[in-house]
């Protein structure tokens, strides 16, 4: 029992970055306002959140200009993508165990 | 109680996950519509055409009646796919406004987009049959070309599109090798289809 919790990850324990990570994981990559509207978040909400993930190294946020609107892209590394796997898989168990 | 918090956190990824990969806003109503449009096409199309059988070859007219049909019908044709579109495109976007979703979002942009390219190339292998005058040939293209087209953009929305374009492509197969009955397989592909899984997605989505 300790082991699975164990792996579940801080990191992912909020609605919001765990939204982030859902997305990211089925898309190559999802700009700021696809995100916002899927998960229905304000713009410092989403902001402050995904900055806590790039910390973690979880994903990759590119700043870029299509024409001269600046346009922020957010893509899962591949470490992102692992972690993420683990803590489904602990939840998983942890259901399954109750 | 803790839990059902891990129960709720799965049942928000899975949603995320089918959110941001799928356009869930097409509206299983325009489906209806545009099979009703088509069956108004074809009965224009059987109309316009000589009583003898609801063939439009050339074989079986004078070459100067080909041609004064080739406009009309390609008038009805493009008639139908004016109003689905619009239809279409008017109904999703009050269905998308009633979820609270946009209508042009990274879904619907690449439902749009793989849709469009097997139709694409459908619809100039039909225009270059015309002028090569392989006029049976018609039909039949245009109904594996769209199934094609369905098929390629269901990844992108609901399931039921993708059967709904392999019927279409086993009656273009069909339709191919009895090549008689153009109308009618136009009329149970364009129609009968597109108001069955229209309906069945209307039952299963729009009522929600």
């Amino acid at each position: 029992m300790k082991n699975i919790i164990q792996n579940i990850n801080k990191a992912f324990d909020h609605r919001i970055r765990l939204g982030i990570m859902s997305v990211l994981m089925v898309n190559e990559s999802a700009d700021f306002n696809t995100l916002k509207e899927l998960l229905g978040v304000t713009d410092g909400n989403l902001a402050s959140h995904s900055k806590a993930l790039e910390a973690e190294h979880y994903i990759q946020i590119e700043k870029q200009f299509i024409g001269k609107k600046p346009n922020t892209r957010y893509v899962a590394t591949q470490e992102g993508r692992k972690a993420f796997q683990l803590h489904i898989e602990a939840l998983e168990k942890l259901i399954q165990k109750s | 109680m803790e839990t059902k918090d891990y129960l709720k956190d799965i049942r928000d990824i899975k949603e995320m996950m089918a959110q941001s990969t799928q356009f869930i806003s097409l509206s299983g109503l325009s489906g209806i519509m545009a099979g009703f449009y088509a069956l108004i096409g074809a009965y224009l199309a059987d109309r316009i055409l000589p009583a003898n059988g609801s063939r439009y070859d050339e074989i079986a007219l004078p070459a100067a009646d080909a041609r004064t049909l080739t406009a009309p019908l390609i008038g009805i044709a493009l008639g139908i796919i004016a109003l689905s579109v619009v239809t279409g495109f008017l109904l999703s976007s009050a269905k998308a406004k009633r979820q609270g979703n946009s209508l042009w979002n990274s879904t619907s942009k690449r439902l749009v987009i793989n849709f469009s390219i097997p139709l694409i190339a459908g619809g100039i292998f039909g225009l270059l049959l015309i002028d090569k005058k392989y006029y049976e040939l018609i039909v039949p293209i245009l109904l594996i070309f769209y199934g094609m087209a369905c098929v390629n953009a269901s990844k992108f929305t609901f399931r039921d599109v993708r059967y709904l374009g392999l019927t279409l492509m086993v009656l273009g197969l069909l339709a191919t090798a009895f090549t008689n009955h153009d109308l009618l397989f136009f009329s149970i592909g364009f129609g009968l289809c597109h108001i069955v899984y229209g309906a069945v997605m209307y039952f299963k989505y729009d009522s929600k």
